[in-house]
């Protein structure tokens, strides 16, 4: 079936994880490796490369159960510590997003708004263990009597929480400048005037997708790093583009692939969840995530051998042309650019300005490989592929 | 270049051959000093040189500013700084006012499009934030752009015990 001179499979891969054999290396780790060894040795002797990522994501939220009072109650509106989760679900059950403001939040009134405490940071809250007051409202059912309760509450007295992302780990994203000539507040940070700073976010080399650009081996089912504890790929992430330009390595040169991801918010940590207070756009989650690449032939190895310097982005205008809906770029430009601090655009120098924590996604593929080199983390078998 | 290490003066060797002594200070003048001309006085008489990077008077009529001052060595600095403090004027450095929790900081590195001296600036290639007191201007815009709030202010009561 394959042409490959290396060819291994998940079931061998979780084999010699079991047995504490498996060598495991980080994405970073693995550039040289190849480099010096060639794909197909590398290929021979890894068998996982563990991946990281660490930055706000704010298509993320939780499913929670908050539990029946009596008498009971369906639930229509929900707060956590005054921030509204929907719960047009049955009977006790809410979801909270992450960008979910506080009630009494000014919001942009006073622009650029602070945006101080919304469901990213309650999300935390919940997970470092913190008390939260809750409160519920319903119109009252015969079967359901109740039409208010509060209580304060901590993570353990909820029946359930599930962190449930209908958009994770985006492939690639946009290189930001602001053109215009007042400062802009966006969802990529704080972008002055005359395009005086570019800002990114991805941990490059590191990042889960640009290491299995085709996503030939994440599917559903794959087992991640998700917030600290194990969680799973479900399914591909809304605004998943497949179609896209891409550079000879398969890498997509635009933003692309993206997962929507689950796991038990009781086993996940604060570390790895942090509420995100974006000034003038809103509250978020930035949400630590991690993918371990089986390196089931010398073609996954290649992907993940994936550099810096092969890794490309667009120059996109949120002065103008963004929130205008205008598709347009200013150049493109290589995540090694884009981290040594300065790009050059029309003959300018730009500083750089990340958003997306290196330290922190290297830690997370740190975590992954001790994880499985102690036969504590196994490779998830895709029951099916996007690809 | 900016050198300094506090107001203990406790200047390293590399810090006393260098060429130029430089520093940021904070003066906060009380409402009878805050008309009078004073800070002229480090050029005239002290032979200072000084950049003002924030200056304001308050409805109570209190005068509050930040200087990077500069001078051929530490001892041209003090009697400066001592002028100041006998006018009435108090003295303080960055240090005392502003810090970075580095137990919440995740070094995604957002503060770095905001602060207009480099103070927080990116370690690479570890990819670190790091805050260099040293070059803080206290403008304060770190405070609301940090999205985790690590950039904090000390209490005004701890000011005045710093």
């Amino acid at each position: 079936m394959s042409t490959c001179q290396v060819n291994k499979t998940y079931e061998e891969i979780n084999a010699k994880i079991a047995a504490g054999e498996a060598v495991v290396v980080t994405a970073e780790e693995i550039i040289d490796i190849a480099d010096k060894e060639g794909i197909v040795e590398a290929a021979r002797k890894v068998d996982v490369v563990t991946t990281g990522t660490f930055a706000p994501m704010c298509s993320s939220g939780a499913f929670i159960n908050i539990g029946q009072s009596r008498p009971v109650i369906r639930t229509t509106k929900t707060w956590f510590n005054n921030v509204p989760a929907y719960s047009a679900i049955a009977a006790v059950d809410c979801y909270l997003g992450a960008t979910a403001v506080c009630e009494d939040d000014p919001l942009n009134k006073y622009h650029p708004g602070e945006f101080n405490y919304g469901g990213g940071h309650v999300i935390q809250d919940l997970v470092a263990g913190k008390q939260v007051h809750l409160k519920a409202e319903s119109y009252g059912t015969d079967c359901y009597p109740n039409l208010a309760i509060e209580k304060t509450v901590t993570l353990k007295d909820l029946p359930n929480a599930i962190l449930c992302s209908p958009r994770n780990a985006y492939q690639n994203y946009n290189c930001a400048i602001n053109r215009s000539d007042k400062t802009k507040y966006t969802y990529m940070g704080t972008l002055k005037s005359h395009v005086s700073n570019a800002n990114y976010s991805t941990s490059g080399c590191l990042s889960p997708l640009f290491n299995d650009p085709y996503l030939k081996t994440i599917g559903l089912g794959t087992r991640i790093f998700l917030g600290g504890a194990q969680g799973y790929v479900t399914w591909t992430g809304t605004q998943h583009k497949k179609d896209v330009d891409r550079g000879l390595n398969g890498v997509p040169l635009s933003p692309a692939g993206t997962l929507s991801v689950i796991g038990d918010l009781k086993q996940m940590s604060p570390e790895w969840l942090v509420g995100q207070s974006i000034r003038g756009y809103g509250a978020s989650l930035a949400v630590g995530l991690g993918i371990p690449i089986p390196i089931l032939n010398e073609e996954i190895l290649k992907y993940t051998s994936v550099s810096d310097e092969e890794i490309f982005t667009q120059i996109v205008d949120y002065g103008h042309d963004y929130p205008q809906g205008i598709s347009k770029s200013y150049g493109r430009v290589s995540y090694a650019e884009l981290k040594s601090g300065t790009i050059t655009i029309k003959g300018e120098k730009i500083p750089t300005v990340p958003l997306s924590s290196m330290v922190k996604a290297r830690t997370i593929a740190r975590i992954l490989k001790t994880e499985i080199q102690k036969s504590r983390f196994y490779i998830g078998v895709p029951q099916h592929l996007f690809c | 270049m900016i050198y300094g290490t506090g107001f203990g003066f406790d200047l390293t060797k590399e810090m006393e051959v260098s060429a130029l002594y430089s520093k940021i200070v904070i003066l906060d003048f009380p409402s009878q000093s805050a008309q009078r001309p004073i800070v002229c006085q480090l050029v005239k008489q002290y032979d200072l040189m000084f950049n003002i990077l924030k200056a304001r008077i308050s409805s109570k009529k209190e005068g509050h500013m930040v200087l990077e001052i500069s001078s051929a060595g530490r001892a041209a600095f003090n009697k400066g700084i001592t002028y100041l403090k006998e006018q009435g004027v108090r003295v303080s450095t960055p240090e005392h006012k502003i810090y970075k929790d580095e137990e919440k900081c995740t070094h995604c590195g957002a503060c770095t499009a905001v602060c207009p001296t480099d103070a927080l600036y990116i370690k690479r290639p570890e990819m670190e934030v790091i805050f260099d007191l040293n070059k803080c201007s206290l403008c304060e815009r770190c405070l609301l752009t940090c999205p985790v709030r690590a950039m904090g202010l000390f209490s005004d009561d701890l000011k005045e015990t710093a």
